[in-house]
C-alpha cells in the first residue's frame, strides 16, 4: 500500500503546479482505511442481527399454541364406573379420558362414530396430552363427573405447524403430516370459533416430551435456578472473601504470586474442563448424584469463581487508598477498614461482576452435558439432588429432534434464556450506572 | 438427629451466645463499654465463633468417617464364608441389599418386624407391601447385618448429637467465661476472619488442583491399556465401544484427526474475526465520535454475552443450509451441475460462526491495547504530518504489535476450548482433510460424545475423553500463559 501511495503520487506530480507530496492519494488511502474500519464494524452488528432475526423470526411462533375448545362430557360409566369418586382409585388415574375428548370432538365436527376415515383424521387433531390434561381436572374435582364442561385442549402438534403455516400444503397429500381431511376439519372447528391459537403457558410448565406441543421447558427453568441459587450462594462469598484477602491483605511472595496467575489462568480454562472436573470430583469421587443441579451448580460455581474474583479485586482497587487512610487514622483496624469503609464502597462494582459471571454460567452448556444433565426429566425437581435440566442443555436437546413444532420451540427457547440473560445484564448496567462513584 | 438439623440447632445457639455475650461484655463493666478492649459486638462474636465453629468441624470430620466406620463393621458382621468366597464386587452388592432391608425394616411395625426377622422368605412381601422391592437372591445373615446396620445408624446419630451440642454448650461456657474488660475479642475474632478469607482464596488453587489431578489419574489409567504413543501419534480415530459380541475390540486413539479438526476451525474462525475484530478496534478507537462509539461498542459486546449454544443452534439452522444453497447454486451457475460442495456441518460452518463470535473479543482486547499506546508517540506522528491512517499503521500498530499478538493468542485459546458450536455444526466424522467444505471433528466433540449417555468409568473407550480434557487443558494454558507474558511485558514497558 506505501509503494502504491509514491508511485501515484509521483504520477500526479507532473501535473500539479507546486511541489506535490502525494496529498491525494494519501487521502483516498486515509479515507479507504476509515471505511475498512466501518465496515468491520457494520458487518459486525449485521451479523448480531442476523442471528437475532433468524432467531426471533423462527421462535415467536412458539408462543401461541394451537387449541381446541371441547365440550367434554365427562361420562360416569368411563370415568368412575364403580361411582366411587375416590381419586386415587386405579379405575380413575387409568379411565379412557381420550374417548372423552375424541366424543366431544365428533360432535362439534358432526361425525359418524362409525366412519373410520373420518374418525381417524378427527383423532388425529388433539395432542395425546389430553389424557393427563382430563385427568387432572377430575383428580383436581371429582364433582364434574357427569357434568359436560368447556375445555380448551392441545392440538397435536403436526396441526399446530399446519395452523401456523409451516408446512407446505402444496405437497401431495401422502407425504404430508396433516390430510387434507384434517385441513378441512380445522378450517370448520376455525369457523365455529373453536379453534385458536392461545398463549403458550405449556412452553414455560411443562417438563421433557417427546410430544412438541407438552414439551416445555419447565423442569429446565427450575434446574437453572437451583443452579444459579448455588452459584450465588457459593461463588459471591468465596469470591469476596479471596479478593479481599489478595487486595487488601496478602504479603506479597511467591505464594500470592502463584494464586494470582492461577486465576488469571482459570478464567480462560476451557469450560468442558471444568465439566471434566466435576465428572471425575463431584460424581465419581464424592459420589453425588449424576443429572442433579446440585453437581451442576458446583461446576458453574468454580467456573464462575475466577470471573467474579477478577471483577471484585477490580473493584477494590478502584476504591481510593485515602479512604483506607482515613479509616486507619481514626483508629480502625484494618479489618474494620476493609469491611466497613472498603466493601460497601466497592459493592456496585462487586454485584454488577458477579451478575455478569451469573449471566455466563445461565449460558453455559458443554460442562453440564458431561455430568449427565442431557437427561429426560418430566417431573419438577423439588431438591438441587433431583434429576433436573438446564435451560441451555434443553435447548441443546430440542435441537436435535426432527420435528418442525421442535425447530419452532427451541427457537422459543433461546429467546426466553435470551431475555434472562438481557434482564440480568441491563440490571448490571444500572446498577453500574446509578451507584458507581469515580473519584 | 439429622445433620440439617444439628446445624440449624449449632447455629441457634451461636446466635444465643451473640446475644448472651454482648450482655456479659456490658455487665462486667458496669454499662460503661469505654472501658472494653473492644467494642461490645466484638464479644458477641467471639462467644458466637467458639459456639459454632469447634461444633460444626467435629460434626464434619464425623460425618465424613462415621459411614466409613459403620459399613466396614457390618461387613465384618458377614459370614466367614461370605467373606471369604465372594470378590469385593459381589460383597458390594451384598452391602446394597443390606442396606435396602435395612430401609424397609424402619418401615415395619413392632409385629410384623418379629415375623419378619424369621427369615428372608417371610422378609420379602413383608417389605414388598411396603414399597420395598428386593431382588430374589437374598440371605438370612442379610437380616442380622441389616439389623446391626440399623442398630450402628441409631447409635451414630445419637452419638453424634450429643457430641456436636456438646461442643457447642462447651464452646459457648468457655467463652462467655473469658469475657472481661481486657479480653482482647477484636483481634481474636479478625484472626478467625484473616483464616477464612486465606482459606478463601485457596479454592482456586484448589481447583487447578483438582482439573490437574482427577485428570492425570484417569489418563494414567487410560494410558495403562492404550500406549501414549498410540494416542499422540495415532492417525486414525476409531474407538469402538465394547459391545457384547466382540468384547475385545480394541478401538483406535489417534489424537492427531482430532487435533487437525480443532486447528483447521479454529483457524478459520480467526481469519474471520480478526480483519473484522481488528479493524473494528481501530475505527472505535481512532475515528469514531463519542455518541456512535458508545452506542457501536456495547452492541458488538452483546455478540460476546449470547451463549454459545446459541450460535451453534444458529450454524445448524440458518448458516449450514445457507451456505450448502449458496453452494448448490455456484455450482448449477458454474457447471450446470446443481450438487452442494459444502456440507451442512462443514468445517466452514462452524469456523465462520465461531469467527463471528469471537469478533468482540479480538475488538475490546485490542481496543484496550491500542489506547494503551502513549498519547505523545500519536502526536508526535500527527504533528509531522502523517495522516491518520498513517499514525495508525507505521507508530501506533507496531509499537502495540506484542499486545495485539497477545490479545490474539488468548481468542486463539478460546477458539481451541470452543464446544457448543463444534458439537453442533463441525459434524462426527473424525478424518484428515484439507477441504474446509467437509465436516471434520475436534477434541472437545470427541470429549463429549465420549460422555454422555450412560457409561462405566473403566473402559478406554470413556477414560480417552480425560486424555483429550488433559491435553485441550495444556495447549489453552501454554497458549495463555506466554499471551499473558507477553501483555505484561507489552504494558510494562509503556509504564
Amino acid at each position: 500500500m506505501t509503494d502504491a501511495t509514491l508511485t501515484t503520487g509521483a504520477a500526479t506530480q507532473a501535473k500539479a503546479g507546486r511541489r506535490d507530496i502525494g496529498l491525494k492519494a494519501r487521502y483516498a488511502a486515509e479515507r479507504r482505511f476509515r471505511a475498512y474500519g466501518l465496515a468491520a464494524i457494520i458487518v459486525g452488528l449485521s451479523f448480531l442481527f442476523i442471528l437475532l432475526a433468524s432467531i426471533v423470526s423462527q421462535g415467536y411462533t412458539a408462543f401461541w399454541q394451537t387449541s381446541i375448545l371441547l365440550d367434554v362430557t365427562f361420562d360416569e360409566e368411563i370415568v368412575d364406573p364403580e361411582g366411587t369418586r375416590d381419586t386415587g382409585s386405579m379405575a380413575m388415574l387409568t379411565a379412557n379420558y381420550p374417548l372423552l375428548a375424541q366424543r366431544a370432538l365428533y360432535d362439534a365436527l358432526d361425525i359418524d362414530p362409525d366412519n373410520r376415515e373420518a374418525t381417524r383424521a378427527a383423532d388425529g387433531l388433539v395432542s395425546q396430552g389430553v389424557r393427563t390434561q382430563l385427568r387432572d381436572m377430575v383428580t383436581a374435582d371429582p364433582d364434574i363427573i357427569g357434568t359436560t364442561q368447556s375445555v380448551w385442549v392441545l392440538a397435536h402438534g403436526d396441526i399446530d405447524s399446519a395452523q401456523k403455516g409451516q408446512f407446505d400444503l402444496t405437497v401431495e397429500e401422502s407425504r404430508r403430516r396433516v390430510s387434507d381431511l384434517q385441513l378441512e376439519y380445522m378450517q370448520q372447528l376455525e369457523q365455529a370459533g373453536a379453534l385458536e391459537g392461545r398463549f403458550n403457558t405449556g412452553l414455560f410448565t411443562f417438563g421433557a416430551s417427546s410430544r412438541p406441543e407438552t414439551a416445555g421447558m419447565g423442569v429446565a427453568i427450575i434446574g437453572s435456578f437451583w443452579m444459579m441459587l448455588i452459584v450465588l450462594v457459593l461463588a459471591l462469598p468465596i469470591g469476596v472473601a479471596a479478593s479481599i484477602y489478595l487486595e487488601e491483605f496478602a504479603p506479597k511472595n511467591r505464594l500470592t504470586d502463584l494464586i494470582e496467575v492461577n486465576i488469571n489462568n482459570l478464567a480462560a480454562v476451557p469450560s468442558i474442563v471444568y465439566g471434566l472436573l466435576g465428572l471425575a470430583v463431584f460424581i465419581n469421587f464424592t459420589g453425588l448424584p449424576r443429572s442433579a443441579a446440585i453437581v451442576g451448580g458446583l461446576v458453574l460455581t468454580l467456573m464462575t469463581l475466577p470471573t467474579i474474583i477478577i471483577a471484585t479485586r477490580a473493584a477494590l482497587k478502584a476504591v481510593p487508598p485515602s479512604i483506607r487512610d482515613a479509616a486507619l487514622g481514626v483508629g480502625a483496624s484494618r479489618m474494620q477498614t476493609v469491611f466497613h469503609h472498603v466493601l460497601p464502597l466497592a459493592a456496585p462494582g462487586i454485584l454488577t461482576g458477579t451478575i455478569i459471571g451469573l449471566a455466563t454460567a445461565l449460558g453455559e452448556t458443554a460442562p453440564l452435558l458431561l455430568i449427565g444433565m442431557v437427561a429426560f426429566v418430566a417431573d419438577y425437581p423439588s431438591t438441587p439432588l433431583d434429576p433436573s435440566t438446564a435451560l441451555p442443555v434443553q435447548i441443546y436437546m430440542w435441537s436435535g429432534q426432527a420435528e418442525r413444532a421442535f425447530v419452532e420451540r427451541t427457537s422459543g427457547a433461546i429467546i426466553i434464556l435470551l431475555m434472562f440473560l438481557a434482564v440480568m445484564n441491563i440490571t448490571a448496567i444500572i446498577l453500574r450506572r446509578r451507584f458507581e462513584r469515580r473519584w | 438427629m439429622s445433620v440439617t438439623t444439628l446445624v440449624a440447632i449449632v447455629l441457634v445457639l451461636a446466635a444465643i451466645g451473640y446475644v448472651v455475650g454482648l450482655q456479659r461484655a456490658r455487665s462486667v463493666v458496669g454499662g460503661e463499654t469505654a472501658q472494653l478492649h473492644s467494642r461490645p459486638g466484638y464479644y458477641g462474636s467471639y462467644v458466637l465463633v467458639w459456639t459454632c465453629l469447634p461444633a460444626l468441624l467435629v460434626l464434619a470430620v464425623w460425618a465424613a468417617t462415621a459411614p466409613i466406620v459403620i459399613e466396614n463393621q457390618v461387613r465384618a458382621s458377614f459370614p466367614e464364608t461370605v467373606q471369604m468366597q465372594q470378590s469385593p464386587n459381589q460383597q458390594n452388592l451384598s452391602m446394597n441389599m443390606v442396606e435396602s432391608i435395612a430401609r424397609g425394616l424402619r418401615l415395619l411395625d413392632e409385629r410384623e418386624r418379629t415375623q419378619a426377622t424369621a427369615g428372608f422368605v417371610e422378609l420379602r412381601p413383608l417389605l414388598a407391601e411396603k414399597g420395598v422391592a428386593l431382588a430374589g437372591n437374598g440371605e438370612d445373615y442379610m437380616i442380622r447385618s441389616a439389623l446391626l446396620l440399623n442398630r450402628l445408624t441409631d447409635a451414630n446419630r445419637l452419638w453424634r448429637s450429643i457430641a456436636v451440642i456438646g461442643f457447642s454448650l462447651v464452646g459457648l461456657g468457655f467463652a462467655l467465661v473469658q469475657i472481661r474488660a481486657r479480653l482482647r475479642a477484636r483481634n481474636r475474632v479478625e484472626a478467625v476472619i484473616h483464616g477464612a478469607l486465606i482459606l478463601a482464596s485457596t479454592v482456586a488453587i484448589l481447583t487447578t488442583i483438582g482439573i490437574v489431578l482427577s485428570m492425570v489419574s484417569e489418563t494414567g489409567r487410560f494410558f495403562s491399556s492404550v500406549p501414549p504413543a498410540e494416542f499422540f501419534f495415532g492417525t486414525v480415530w476409531d474407538p469402538r465401544f465394547a459391545n457384547a459380541e466382540d468384547p475385545d475390540a480394541a478401538g483406535q486413539f489417534g489424537l492427531i484427526p482430532l487435533l487437525a479438526g480443532t486447528l483447521y476451525i479454529a483457524f478459520v474462525a480467526m481469519l474471520v474475526a480478526v480483519p473484522i475484530g481488528l479493524f473494528a478496534a481501530i475505527y472505535m478507537a481512532e475515528y469514531a465520535g463519542s455518541r456512535f462509539r458508545s452506542l457501536a461498542k456495547p452492541l458488538l459486546e452483546v455478540l460476546a454475552g449470547i451463549p454459545t449454544i446459541v450460535y451453534g443452534f444458529f450454524a445448524l439452522i440458518t448458516v449450514g443450509p445457507f451456505l450448502r444453497d449458496i453452494s448448490a447454486q455456484l455450482a448449477g451457475i458454474t457447471t450446470g451441475d446443481f450438487a452442494a460442495f459444502v456440507s451442512a456441518t462443514s468445517v466452514l460452518t462452524a469456523g465462520l460462526v465461531m469467527g463471528i463470535m469471537l469478533i468482540p473479543f479480538v475488538s475490546s482486547l485490542s481496543d484496550d491495547i491500542i489506547t494503551q499506546v502513549p498519547r505523545a508517540m500519536r502526536d508526535g506522528s500527527l504533528g509531522l504530518g502523517a495522516t491518520r491512517s498513517e499514525t495508525m499503521r507505521r507508530v501506533i500498530l507496531p509499537a502495540a504489535l506484542p499486545g495485539v499478538v497477545g490479545a490474539l493468542l488468548m481468542t486463539a485459546s478460546r477458539a481451541i476450548g470452543e464446544t457448543m458450536i463444534v458439537v453442533m455444526a463441525a459434524g462426527v466424522a473424525a478424518r484428515l482433510s484439507i477441504n474446509p467444505f467437509e465436516p471434520m471433528t475436534t477434541v472437545t466433540v470427541k470429549i463429549v460424545s465420549q460422555l454422555t449417555g450412560d457409561l462405566e468409568f473403566t473402559s478406554p473407550q470413556t477414560l480417552v475423553a480425560f486424555a483429550l480434557g488433559l491435553t485441550l487443558f495444556f495447549i489453552t494454558l501454554a497458549l495463555n500463559v506466554y499471551a499473558l507474558y507477553i501483555v505484561r511485558k507489552y504494558r510494562e514497558q509503556y509504564e
